[in-house]
């Protein structure tokens, strides 16, 4: 779960990490900062997506006037703002972060996250902080450097001293960049992150290291200890399909295709969009009903299939393991009854009882084919995609 | 042969009395399973399903001696299941539950490691052996006893897999679902190993899916170390790119990770590539010569 930049700053300074003074604004600039702008101070401007290449995109800016200002809240609120990150949709803007300007030293890179290959907790530093970190990384692996952490254990006063001296700081810096190290890293164990990033973290002129911005995920598994944080979840930054089927608990991710899908099993899921685009369709979305297809899913399923407008097949492909096929025919037939489809639906379905399921497919008298195979489905749903 | 369970496996199962607990353990009592008890704390000493329940994983190893449990407690309870497995002694403990929190996943692996015990998933179906012995929740009827031995990250591709293989009658040893968590028990590289040891096992399918390098790691392996026949499908190919945060994530993992990385590197490693979630069975039929 993503937190916006404004939500994890917050967090950040309840863990006595520095971050620059600011305000969050959702309509109109207050008039403590209208006085100041009008005496030109400068202030930067940013816009809260829940995606990075903000800058690149004109979703941040520093601006010293209350022309300039006014501009940008006019044009930035209430828009969607489209970013390398997030093509093609965007993601609206509803707030804006307002930050003191601060003179800057250094920029460095800092994350924090967990590393599958070695299954322990992973700190990333770099000198070059700053968005072309990525290609950083690529052209010059020396430039990143790493500390792995056990889980129980802590950053060692050695590891810290590694990091520091890496990344060049100075003697007079070198407490305070120990206690955001340590401060950070205790916000990763108690909020149960699964990304920290704060890039730029700076030094400032005056020697002070601050996070000029940061990105958080939380752990999805792990939400059900954090729920203040789990309710603060901005929605709006989630396609709104996804987000009426995150409640109906289903897995939704909405694609730009003609062929809707709806399948049983996250990997079965993906392999019918590969099969589908095999035979020469596209998908429409990813969907995944869980284990359990009951009519009731099945049936809020095709509610979210059918409101995307470019759907002109459904192809349901569902493996009947506990759930008997012979179910699942009458909860697909019940469903289609009770949300009215027009267009053709593909069905194939496999394993349990699958010839009383498919008799019950065919005697419905509904527009529904019925495939034998797997790759039968695809094609039948692929020829219905283009007639 | 198989690997990891047969007949004379003793199994126990975690959150017995549940709902999901008592319909799966049911089911592998009906198929054979040599289901020898279950755990729920707060009702030890109880009968349930003709089985004693036990107030603990310890209790219910003394007094059955069982090899393996399987776990069907809530995500928040889960991973406390395992290490209260992992510190019983139980050797092979398989973990049906979704959605553990990673960070204590991390704990348990740290723990099972020392102890030597063997995690099968979590967020998996399970593993079954043919005619002897299933533990999980897998549909029983489309397996057939053979010589395929099948591991796989996604539970609805193992079933297909399992499918085309009784199709062509071909069959399967012991088929084992590792689960796709990013955290998980033991991975491709453990199971290809002990199905190149398993006489009985002639050729192995391997399911994979995008994200992590365990294909990346698994076709270093095969490459080295494994003679049999070796036939692997990586769901993912079309998917799109996630929306994703930040830059940490591509920084660690550079470019593998994709299905194309994945694919790459296992024919590299002389693995044929069914194409297809369908054409599993048949690149098998090719790979074995038939």
């Amino acid at each position: 779960m993503n937190l916006h930049e404004y939500q994890s700053k917050k967090l950040l300074k309840s863990y006595q990490i520095d971050i620059p003074n600011g305000q969050i604004i959702s309509s109109q600039i207050p008039d403590s900062i209208k006085l100041h702008l009008k005496k030109n101070t400068a202030f930067v401007f940013k816009s809260q997506i829940h995606a990075g290449g903000r800058g690149k995109s004109g979703g941040v800016e520093l601006i010293n006037n209350l022309k300039d200002a006014e501009d940008f809240i006019s044009n930035q609120l209430g828009s969607k703002l489209k970013t390398y990150q997030n093509l093609p949709h965007g993601q609206p803007v509803n707030k804006i972060l307002v930050e003191e300007k601060i003179a800057i030293e250094r920029e460095l890179y800092f994350s924090i996250l967990i590393d599958r290959q070695t299954e322990s907790i992973i700190i990333l530093c770099s000198t070059e902080g700053g968005t072309e970190i990525e290609d950083t990384a690529k052209k010059n692996e020396n430039l990143i450097f790493k500390e792995y952490i056990s889980v129980g254990e802590f950053p060692t006063e050695q590891q810290i001293n590694n990091l520091s001296k890496k990344l060049k700081i100075s003697i007079e810096t070198y407490l305070e960049f120990k206690n955001f190290l340590q401060n950070a890293f205790k916000l990763f164990l108690e909020k149960d992150l699964s990304l920290m990033e704060v890039n730029p973290l700076i030094i400032s002129k005056n020697n002070k290291i601050v996070a000029l911005d940061c990105k958080i995920s939380l752990d999805d598994n792990a939400l059900f200890k954090h729920e203040t944080l789990r309710d603060s979840f901005d929605w709006s930054q989630v396609d709104e399909k996804e987000a009426e089927a995150h409640r109906a608990g289903l897995n939704y991710i909405a694609l730009e295709g003609t062929i809707g899908c709806m399948v049983n099993g996250a990997g079965l899921a993906m392999a019918t969009m590969d099969l589908i685009k095999h035979s020469g369709g596209l998908p429409a979305n990813f969907l995944d009903v869980g284990g359990g297809a009951s009519a009731e899913t099945v049936s809020k399923a095709f509610k979210i299939l059918l409101s995307d407008k470019n759907v002109r097949v459904v192809l349901v492909n569902i493996f009947g393991g506990i759930m008997r096929c012979d179910l699942i025919a009458d909860g697909i037939v019940s469903a289609i009854k009770d949300v009215g489809i027009k267009i053709p639906i593909v069905v194939r379905l496999e394993g349990t009882n699958v010839e009383i399921g498919k008799k019950i497919l065919d005697q419905s008298k509904l527009n529904i084919t019925s495939a034998d195979s797997l790759s039968d489905a695809a094609k039948q749903a692929v020829l219905f995609s283009k007639a | 042969m198989s690997i990891l369970i047969n007949k004379n496996t003793k199994v126990i199962c975690q959150g017995f009395t549940g709902r999901q607990g008592t319909f799966h353990s049911e089911q592998s009592i009906q198929y054979g399973t040599k289901l020898v008890g279950g755990i729920t704390p707060g009702k030890g000493g109880q009968i349930h399903l003709g089985l004693p329940v036990f107030n603990s994983v310890e209790e219910a190893k003394k007094e059955t001696d069982a090899d393996a449990t399987v776990i069907y407690v809530p995500p928040k309870f889960a991973a406390n299941s395992i290490l209260e497995a992992s510190n019983a002694g139980i050797e092979i403990i398989v973990c049906i539950t979704e959605g553990i929190p990673i960070l204590e996943m991390l704990e348990v692996k740290k723990t099972i490691k020392e102890n030597k015990s063997i995690l099968i998933g979590p967020n998996c179906p399970g593993i079954i052996t043919p005619d002897e012995c299933k533990i999980g929740i897998m549909p029983a009827n489309i397996h057939k006893r053979g010589k395929i031995g099948i591991i796989s990250k996604s539970g609805t591709l193992t079933y297909e897999a399992v499918h085309q293989t009784t199709s062509i009658g071909y069959g399967q040893s012991t088929c084992i679902g590792i689960g796709g968590d990013p955290i998980k028990g033991i991975n491709f590289i453990e199971c290809l190993s002990m199905f190149e040891k398993d006489p009985e096992t002639e050729g192995i399918i391997l399911v994979g899916e995008i994200g992590g390098t365990d294909e990346e790691l698994a076709a270093e392996y095969i490459k080295n170390k494994i003679k049999k026949p070796v036939v692997a499908y990586i769901a993912g190919v079309t998917a799109p790119a996630g929306k994703r945060m930040g830059h940490a994530g591509a920084i660690i993992s550079g470019n593998s990770g994709t299905a194309i990385s994945k694919i790459d590197a296992l024919e590299k490693a002389g693995v044929l590539i069914a194409h297809s979630p369908a054409q599993m069975g048949d690149a098998m039929r090719e790979a074995l010569g038939n």
